[in-house]
């Protein structure tokens, strides 16, 4: 006898699920709709605070993410770091996440393609990964450069030009945190930022949003890239529309295609149980 | 003996971290950075021990063809081959660990896991989204809008839809999260206490 | 303006301003400090029409008489800063030594032509400030912004000692049912029945984490019951450092059981400290092994959903406990039980009954209660414009 259709649904293989999520998701990759994007107040806050950094300005970037979450947050890497020196600032890169600077060397390959006269070792350096978690953000306070000796490719920090002078946070005008979780914007709060008065911003994955609009909203935090249509809107800001923007339609049929599910899940629900209560 | 000489240790340590907050002198600030660096040491020494424990395992259940023994030869080869591959041949870009076991290997599997979550998502929001009471309509009303407003759909929709999820993430979001926060870092610190004061000891191990 | 004219100006004002008063710079200790730094303070550096101010840097020396050494190159509109010795190249500020300062100031002549500034910098002026000094910095034995936070700590620990010895005397304490917790006999004897494993997951994070350490002390605890009940127990770890301290919690709980031979170290796996690798071993784990019962506790991050998707669908009862206020949803929605924030760290007071660590759970509540009175007064207080109490717990 044929099922009735809420009966069915009600009772949907969850692969059918998962397949109509696959083509959701991936329909807007292949074919870009380019949805407007207009940023929001924690976006602005952090593409303003980078934009008023006079040239010449230290910031240092702490990639703090795995392979895993390098859908979310590596186009935010790629976005701060063309900022970064279409501004003509200089940067140096840490990261706490062991699997983070390979990552952080690819963001640099494609920003040396873009932007041919930056210098390794004066206008950027990688110092690469240093494991301690807090232990390493409290070092980078007293002594970055004990904190890090040598860079990504083994040089030692006291030949590179752009540390020269480097003690601790002190020498940089910001610090933006890209992380995913632990260790990561969190600690950078609690161990960094209120001891050492450090010009925080950060690019945060969306599920850390929620925890880091309470520091956001403390004044903590200057600026925040809220998952990856907080990264969209960072490149419509830059100008430079790249992976997130592309992401973010995606992610505006997934949103919608969730809510669907929800809905029909709920009238499956309520007909079904009404069906048993008509039934006693 | 066994069980003094664990709890003396961490007595001391916690005091002393604690004071270490309260007093910024330099001597006192000093010992606490070599404390600090200490626990990056032992930290970074402890990775042998949990390979040690992988390659134990793994090991005895591959010679002696436990089940799925035949996955536990393809831990230990992947483990050889990029320890050694690394130790010896570096991991710059360039290398075959970089280029090879690292983004083509590693990378992809990485994200391809937590890519997994898109769909694990939707299928416990349809399974488990049931608004059985008041509350369930208000927290499923809350989410649609946020899920709405967080991406451009919602702006196209109605041009203040942005304006409402801020206030929904900045006020009730907040003070939610703010109160699990303070109930779970007295939580924390009331575990700290009894550790550091030895009235919690059963991390101590042994017979009571 | 003629050029020789704007020389003229510009000689005369630096001999002005070498006679005037000069730039008000004051060097002082900083308090509630390590002794390693020295807060400096100046008026505006004046920048009459015509000049550029080409180098502005703040020097520091042993003696008045110098050398000097640039200890910060600030924007010339600064009117302050902390000297820490790491600006500018200098060597660290050693506490308790004395030293002087001065600010050094060039003058270059600037010619304006419409919007633009011509700047000629081979006519410089350089002028020196008054000399600051002897100035040493005091290191501080007490940070005074930090005592609230100690007395509140003190008071919490003398709370937590008061009630502990009210339970060893004989008190009782009300805790209120938290089904999470009463729970983990049930899935434990579902195990049972069912003849299949538990799967404990103290969570990704370190033993430093203290979610860690709590997760380890009701592992002790379960891994009694279980060996009890003569039910396996499997414990996949994310940290290496974890691994003799997950091993020592569930033999001890097997000793405590009687029954040491229940310890089977095989059960106490390092699978990978990359998050998605370990996910992926746990959920191998789950689907090949099928435990009864799964009991997440601990500090979790994005492999939440995907750990209790998956053991949603093997059929197992899962109780999750976190702290990370990021992952409760997930938990919340496709497990069975959940513990929030505080709920997992009363867990081991609670599953062990044990008088001590109720008094504790108690102490705990107290400060609750605390915390609570304090934001509504200072809530109030703010409102009414009164802010010398908020200011209290500034850091």
């Amino acid at each position: 006898m044929k099922k009735p259709f809420w009966e069915v649904i009600s009772t949907l293989d969850k692969r059918w699920i998962f397949l109509s999520v696959f083509i959701v998701i991936t329909l807007p990759i292949l074919f870009p709709i380019n949805l407007p994007l207009k940023a929001s107040e924690p976006v602005k806050k952090f593409y303003e605070n980078i934009e008023s950094l006079p040239e010449g300005s230290l910031v240092m970037i702490s990639d703090d993410y795995d392979p895993g979450s390098k859908a979310e947050l590596y186009p935010m890497t790629e976005s701060v770091m063309y900022h970064i020196f279409k501004k003509k600032l200089r940067v140096v890169i840490v990261s706490l996440y062991a699997s983070s600077p390979p990552m952080t060397e690819r963001a640099l390959n494609v920003m040396r393609t873009l932007f041919p006269n930056i210098k390794e070792g004066v206008d950027y350096v990688n110092l690469g990964y240093k494991d301690g978690r807090e232990a390493t953000i409290v070092e980078m306070g007293r002594a970055l450069q004990k904190a890090f000796p040598t860079d990504f490719r083994g040089n030692p920090v006291g030949n590179i030009p752009i540390m020269k002078g480097v003690e601790n946070y002190n020498s940089f005008k910001a610090l933006i945190s890209i992380s995913v979780g632990y260790p990561g914007t969190k600690e950078y709060v609690q161990y960094a930022q209120g001891r050492f008065n450090i010009n925080l911003l950060t690019g945060a994955a969306a599920v850390s949003v929620p925890e880091y609009s309470a520091y956001y909203n403390a004044g903590q935090i200057k600026g925040m890239l809220t998952g990856i249509t907080g990264a969209g809107e960072y490149e419509d800001l830059i100008g430079r529309r790249a992976l997130a923007a592309k992401a973010t339609d995606a992610l505006s049929f997934g949103h919608v295609f969730i809510i669907f599910l929800i809905l029909i899940g709920n009238v499956a629900w309520f007909t079904q149980r009404h069906k048993g209560a008509s039934h006693e | 003996m066994k069980r003094t000489v664990p709890i003396a240790i961490l007595f001391i340590s916690g005091l002393f971290m604690i004071v270490q907050y309260l007093v910024p002198h330099y001597r006192v600030n000093d010992a606490a950075g070599v404390i600090q660096q200490w626990a990056i040491i032992i930290t970074a020494a402890a990775t042998v021990l949990g390979v040690a424990n992988l390659i134990r395992v793994s090991l005895d259940q591959a010679l002696t063809k436990k089940q799925d023994w035949m996955y536990k030869w393809v831990i230990l080869v992947a483990l050889v081959v990029t320890a050694v591959s690394g130790i010896f041949w570096g991991v710059e870009p360039g290398t075959f660990c970089n280029d090879m076991i690292y983004f083509n290997f590693y990378t992809p599997m990485a994200s391809t896991m937590y890519a997994s979550l898109a769909f694990f998502i939707a299928s416990a929001a349809f399974r488990a989204f049931r608004v059985r009471s008041w509350q369930a309509w208000l927290l499923a009303l809350t989410a649609v809008i946020v899920m709405l407003g967080r991406v451009p759909f919602g702006r196209l929709l109605w041009g203040d839809f942005p304006s409402l999820v801020d206030w929904i993430m900045n006020v009730p979001n907040t003070v939610a999260q703010r109160a699990i926060l303070i109930g779970a870092a007295m939580g924390a610190v009331s575990t700290g206490l009894k550790m550091i004061f030895g009235i919690e000891r059963s991390w101590l191990g042994g017979s009571e | 303006m003629n050029r020789n004219v704007s020389l003229l100006l510009l000689l005369l004002f630096s001999i002005s301003f070498a006679v005037a008063r000069d730039l008000g710079l004051k060097a002082s200790s900083i308090p509630n400090d390590a002794g390693k730094a020295i807060q400096l303070n100046w008026d505006s550096i004046p920048n009459p029409p015509e000049t550029h101010i080409h180098l502005f840097v703040v020097e520091r020396a042993k003696s008045a008489d110098g050398p000097w050494t640039v200890v910060a190159n600030p924007e010339p509109n600064a009117v302050s800063i902390t000297d820490d010795g790491s600006a500018g190249g200098a060597n660290a500020l050693l506490p308790e030594k004395d030293y002087y300062y001065r600010l050094r100031v060039e003058y270059a002549l600037a010619i304006r032509h419409g919007d633009s500034l011509f700047v000629d910098t081979s006519n410089r002026v350089a002028i020196s400030s008054e000399v600051a000094g002897p100035v040493h910095s005091v290191p501080s034995w007490i940070n005074t912004k930090h005592l609230v936070v100690i007395f509140l700590i003190v008071g919490f620990f003398t709370a937590i000692l008061y009630l502990t010895k009210q339970a060893h005397a004989g008190a009782k304490f009300f805790v209120r049912k938290i089904a999470g917790l009463a729970a983990i006999d049930e899935a434990i004897g579902r195990a049972t029945e069912m003849g299949k494993p538990v799967l404990f997951v103290p969570g990704t994070q370190g033993i430093d984490n203290i979610q860690t350490i709590a997760g380890m002390i009701i592992l002790t605890e379960v891994s009694r019951r279980t060996a009890e009940y003569d039910v396996p127990i499997i414990v996949p770890l994310n940290q290496s450092f974890v691994v003799p301290v997950a091993e020592e919690a569930v033999k001890s709980g097997a000793i405590n059981a009687g029954r040491p031979e229940a310890y089977v170290p095989d059960n106490i796996r390092f699978l990978s400290e990359e998050q998605f690798a370990f996910t992926a071993g746990v959920s191998g784990i789950m689907l090949r092994e099928k435990p009864a019962a799964n009991l997440f506790l601990g500090a979790f991050f994005a492999e939440s959903l995907i750990l209790s998707e998956v053991g949603f669908s093997t059929g197992a009862i899962q109780i999750a406990g976190t702290s990370n206020v990021h992952q409760l949803p997930f938990f919340v929605v496709a497990c069975d039980y959940t513990l929030i924030g505080e709920e997992f760290f009363a867990a081991s007071s609670y599953i062990s009954g044990d008088p001590g660590l109720l008094g504790t759970l108690k102490g705990t509540d107290w400060m609750k209660i605390a915390a609570m009175i304090l934001i509504v007064v200072g809530s109030l207080l703010e409102t009414f414009g009164v802010t010398s109490f908020a200011k209290l717990f500034e850091m």
